[in-house]
């Protein structure tokens, strides 16, 4: 019986490794492009890596890392952190419905922490209850990814040419396009949120006055306007299967 | 950036990134039910990466035109649903192609 079990849970680690593995790679680019961000930006490579570490969230640290280098409020900073976060708690919720009972409140603790969009989609897209060593295996590996990733591009960022530095810059705002592009495709009423939030942020960029407003706040402000707009203002119950 | 700034800010931004995960992920069991705050938490995550993308993609390399051209390959690959890694990686290679071209012709 012990023999079964510890097989089992090894087996469940693996699958949560292989189901990782293509979220690794597609994070290792990205974030290799924010490590390189912020070391130009003027942090050390080892700051870098601390925010990867302790925050693994891709428009979380962008933001973040902003206010950080232009020395901004940290009230901009925990506010700017909540908004562009809190889909996490939705998340959160969302998949706490999904784990087995053998993810006790203990595990939670850690496991919560790494809560990414990626991980989110693939753990809540499961036909079972995921356990702990699906849990440790999908998420270890991401985390492991999005780390690495940075810290190489911390490092390498100065040694790289600039015309490939220049190119990696875009990753993660490629990253971005890729999640709310197909999205808006399949929901006309997200594909208008997306085209408000962008005319807004346009707007906080390059109308005289409107745009003495901090990047952070502009990002925030655009986006709860825009959601706001499609809750009240767009018809509802089009799809029942959004998170 | 010197070191005690840095954590002051780091422990701020992990700390809020922290707690809005873990503190539902331990306490809540029972899904929301309320239509309208799950459509505002529905758009929220889009609203906010099309926020941050634009108009700021377009100065993230070393010249607008090669962001411009990052950008629709970014945009044509994520409407065939393309995977994350597809659409960053060949978004990257569009802006380092175009910038190789302008620098050949002596534009950038």
């Amino acid at each position: 019986m012990g023999n079964v079990r510890r097989n089992t849970a090894l087996m469940q680690l693996m699958y949560g490794i292989k189901d990782g593995i293509p979220i690794a790679l597609g994070y290792l680019s990205v974030s290799f492009s924010f490590g390189i961000i912020a070391v130009e930006g003027g942090l050390t490579w080892y700051q870098a890596t601390m925010i990867s570490v302790f925050n693994t969230t891709s428009a979380g640290q962008v933001a973040g890392l902003s206010i950080m280098l232009l020395h901004g409020p940290l009230i901009e900073m925990a506010v700017t952190q909540f908004v562009i976060n809190l889909r996490y708690s939705l998340m959160a919720i969302s998949l706490s419905q999904n784990v087995n009972k053998g993810v006790k409140p203990i595990y939670r603790f850690l496991f919560g922490a790494m809560i990414t969009d990626e991980v989110f989609a693939v753990a809540v897209s499961k036909a079972y209850k995921v356990g702990r060593g699906y849990l440790l295996g999908l998420q270890g590996t991401a985390f492991l990814g999005w780390s690495l990733g940075t810290f190489l591009g911390a490092i390498l960022g100065g040694v790289l040419p600039a015309s490939v530095t220049s190119a990696l810059g875009l990753a993660i705002y490629g990253m971005f396009i890729a999640i709310f592009v197909p999205r808006s495709r399949d929901d006309r009423r997200v594909a208008i949120v997306v085209v408000v939030a962008i005319i807004l942020s346009c707007i906080f960029k390059y109308v005289p006055y409107v745009n003495r407003i901090s990047s952070g706040f502009a990002v925030i402000i655009s986006a709860v306007l825009a959601a706001l707009f499609g809750t009240f203002l767009l018809p509802g119950n089009e799809n029942k299967e959004a998170a | 950036m010197d070191f005690k700034t840095f954590m002051i800010y780091l422990v701020v931004m992990a700390g809020v990134t922290y707690l809005i995960r873990v503190v539902p992920f331990v306490l809540f069991r029972n899904e929301l039910k309320n239509e309208r705050v799950k459509m505002f938490f529905n758009y929220v995550p889009y609203a906010v990466l099309a926020a941050m993308t634009i108009p700021s993609i377009f100065s993230a390399t070393q010249s607008i035109i090669s962001a411009a051209i990052g950008t629709g390959v970014a945009i044509i690959l994520g409407l065939c649903r393309r995977s994350l890694l597809t659409v960053a990686l060949f978004s990257c290679i569009a802006v380092f192609v175009t910038e190789y071209v302008m620098n050949y012709m002596g534009l950038l």
